[in-house]
């Protein structure tokens, strides 16, 4: 058993984790006030060629593999969480569809240009109707000659109104349940496909989530992702995937908590010390730092499982699950720990608490979680 | 162009609180991440940036363990093209002019060059000494504290930066070493490729017998430094608490800054 990461991921993070502080972090917290998507910070992230890190050279990608690329994102969302999840929503579940199910011709059409940051990418699963319950969806498509026709409504989508491409997921075999659930490429100028206006969020407020509605979106029947049916079975392998990216931001979260705890608890002075020497902040901090390198052993050891092409589902919904409570417990903590800074935008705790939030919720709840892992058991 | 850029394995002071290890001659580098020194940094940025403009290729050089390989290979990333490290028990590492003998035995051993650049300094001693020792070493001119460089066909023209703002332009001829200031450009992340590539570029190890640099030149009984003791000062802080009326109190401090030359 080894746990050093090779060279190529030192650097990796090395660099990324230089890019995030310099670059990221100064911006974070009024990207997150304004509630604006750096479109420049994404460019920056294409010309370093972060978004070609899990895919292979064939396809644009660097060959890296989900481990670097697990490592890229948590030092994102330790800088801004917003941008981590334009940046993980965009590989995982936007761009890993097409990868993992694309046929040749649609992994050089669409895997191409994502892995080259050239476009971004959105996953549409979930809907107003089928959340936790995906498999209840109620968009249709109705093949017509050799087009698809795309009925429907989609939300909470993550770069909905920035993709040039989005992945997404209908029934074009009713009364069969999850076996007659397709998934479909979809180019997002295609007409008929509108999106809302960005929801008002808690968090990731700098991050682009919208509505996605579809009229008559006719689209070529060759953009079908693999057969019909398969829908569902694909979508379970991509949020399998999905979960150890949410786990790294997460993770990136989290550090950022105790990165920015620690420091406030050696300086902040009350009955004549500092607060890091009374036992209960202490204890805290102790726990936060365990629980931070805990989630990245779990986040590490899915993204590894994956590259080595063994199952992972177990490990990746373990990961997520742990990470993101620890991330939650850790924000609300870091507030704790700043007091009545704490509360105040001027310090950036309060920020971490309210992106923390959707860690929990996202690509399946702690609830949902509970149940994979169970079923993973054989409950 | 054929350049050489020196550079250096340092504690990144940033991170952690610096230890200093048992023996009392060293950090403790449990606790503690190492990094490229800051000056050399940029000195690795001008060297990729003189190669992109004229051609040519670059080569790395560093005194250190096998731990700093991954900053060599940061620096592979960015653009350079080949790498040797030396790594010697023999070497006495805290006596720059000895650190200077080694460096010009490693570059004289890579041929011909036309430039050689190293930070002006390293955080670790501030010694200031070791790139200006080099171009002794070589025998070649040299700029220290280079703050902007421009290349002309055999020669250079450094921008030296002088106290006071002041900025000096020397024009010397190729070869040379310069020493680089922070601040002279803006360093470069390295892009995933890049680093992908770096896995394949050379990096040679190199011990003070491959590089026929006899030992006891620049061990520590050739060195006319004795490092006694590396100790991190006691905080010492003096306060005068002013006792009285108002009117005393205030009489008092005046006092004490008009004595202090404060005022
Ligand atoms: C910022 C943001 C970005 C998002 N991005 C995307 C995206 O890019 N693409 C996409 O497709 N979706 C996206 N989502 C949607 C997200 O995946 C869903 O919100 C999530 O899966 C939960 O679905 P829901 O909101 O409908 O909640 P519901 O499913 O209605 O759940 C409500 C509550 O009931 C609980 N619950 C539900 N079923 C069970 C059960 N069987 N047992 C126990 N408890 C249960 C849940 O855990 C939860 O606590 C995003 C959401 C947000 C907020």
């Amino acid at each position: 058993m080894d746990f050093t990461l090779s060279e190529a991921q030192q650097l990796i993070k090395q660099t990324v984790r230089e890019f995030a502080r310099k670059e990221l972090a100064p911006i974070a917290a009024g990207l997150d006030r304004e509630a604006r998507f750096p479109q420049e910070i994404i460019e920056k992230m294409a010309r370093l060629d972060l978004f070609a890190l899990p895919y292979s050279e064939a396809y644009g990608g660097t060959g890296d593999g989900c481990l670097a690329y697990a490592i890229a994102v948590e030092e994102i969302s330790r800088a801004c969480a917003s941008t981590g999840i334009t940046y993980a929503a965009h590989c995982s579940i936007g761009t890993d569809p097409i990868y993992l199910f694309g046929t040749e011709a649609q992994k050089q059409r669409w895997v191409v240009p994502c892995a080259r940051g050239e476009i971004l990418a959105a996953f549409g699963l979930t809907e107003p109707e089928a959340g936790s319950d995906a498999g209840g969806t109620r968009t249709t498509a109705v093949l017509e000659g050799d087009r698809w026709v795309i009925n429907g409504v989609k939300c909470f989508i993550t770069n909905a109104t920035r993709a040039g491409v989005a992945v997404i997921t209908a029934v074009t075999e009713p009364g069969r349940g999850t076996a007659g659930i397709s998934a479909f490429i979809v180019p997002t100028a295609t007409p008929g496909f509108r999106v809302s206006p960005p929801y008002d969020k808690l968090g990731l407020r700098a991050s682009d989530t919208a509505e996605i509605i579809m009229e008559d979106v006719r689209i070529p029947a060759e953009n079908i992702l693999g057969k019909p049916g398969e829908g569902f079975k694909q979508f379970m392998r991509v949020l399998d995937g999905g979960r150890i990216s949410i786990g790294a931001l997460s993770l990136g979260i989290a550090q950022a908590c105790l990165d920015a705890a620690l420091d406030y608890a050696r300086e902040r002075i009350q009955f004549g010390r500092p607060i890091s020497k009374f036992q209960a902040i202490q204890f805290k901090l102790a726990d936060m730092a365990m629980a931070v390198e805990l989630s990245r052993l779990a986040v590490y050891k899915a993204a590894w499982l994956k590259d080595q092409g063994l199952p992972f589902t177990r490990e990746a919904s373990m990961a997520k699950l742990f990470a993101s409570e620890t991330a939650v417990r850790a924000a609300l903590d870091a507030v704790q720990i700043f007091g009545g800074y704490g509360y105040m935008k001027e310090y950036p705790v309060e920020r971490y608490l309210r992106d923390a939030k959707l860690m929990v919720i996202g690509e399946g709840t702690s609830e949902i979680q509970r149940l994979v892992i169970a079923r993973e058991l054989g409950c | 162009m054929k350049t050489f850029v020196c550079i250096k394995y340092v504690p990144d002071t940033s991170e952690a609180e610096v230890k200093v290890n048992a023996a009392g001659d060293g950090v403790d580098s449990s606790r503690f991440s190492f990094d490229i020194n800051d000056a050399d940094n940029y000195a690795v940025e001008e060297s990729v940036l003189i190669k992109e403009a004229r051609g040519g290729s670059v080569t790395v050089v560093s005194i250190g363990p096998k731990e700093s390989e991954v900053m060599i290979r940061m620096a592979l990333a960015k653009g350079c093209d080949d790498a040797i490290r030396i790594e010697d028990r023999r070497i006495a590492a805290h006596d720059p002019l000895l650190v200077a003998k080694v460096l010009a035995a490693a570059i004289r051993g890579g041929g011909e060059f036309d430039l050689v650049l190293t930070g002006c300094m390293a955080a670790d001693d501030g010694q200031m000494a070791t790139g200006v020792a080099l171009a002794e070493e070589l025998g070649v001119a040299h700029a220290a504290m280079v703050k902007k460089v421009e290349v002309l066909d055999g020669k250079v023209k450094a921008y030296r930066e002088l106290e006071g703002g002041l900025m000096e332009v020397v024009e010397i001829k190729l070869p040379a070493v310069l020493t680089i200031q922070t601040g002279i450009n803006e360093p470069r992340y390295a892009p995933i490729r890049g680093i992908r590539e770096a896995q394949k570029k050379e990096l040679r190890v190199a011990g003070l017998d491959d590089l026929g640099v006899d030992a006891g030149a620049v061990d520590a009984g050739a060195s006319g430094i004795v490092l006694e003791k590396l100790y991190i000062p006691e905080v010492v802080s003096k306060a005068e608490v002013i006792e009285g009326e108002p009117e005393e109190k205030a009489a008092k401090l005046a006092a004490i800054l008009v004595k202090g030359g404060l005022v």
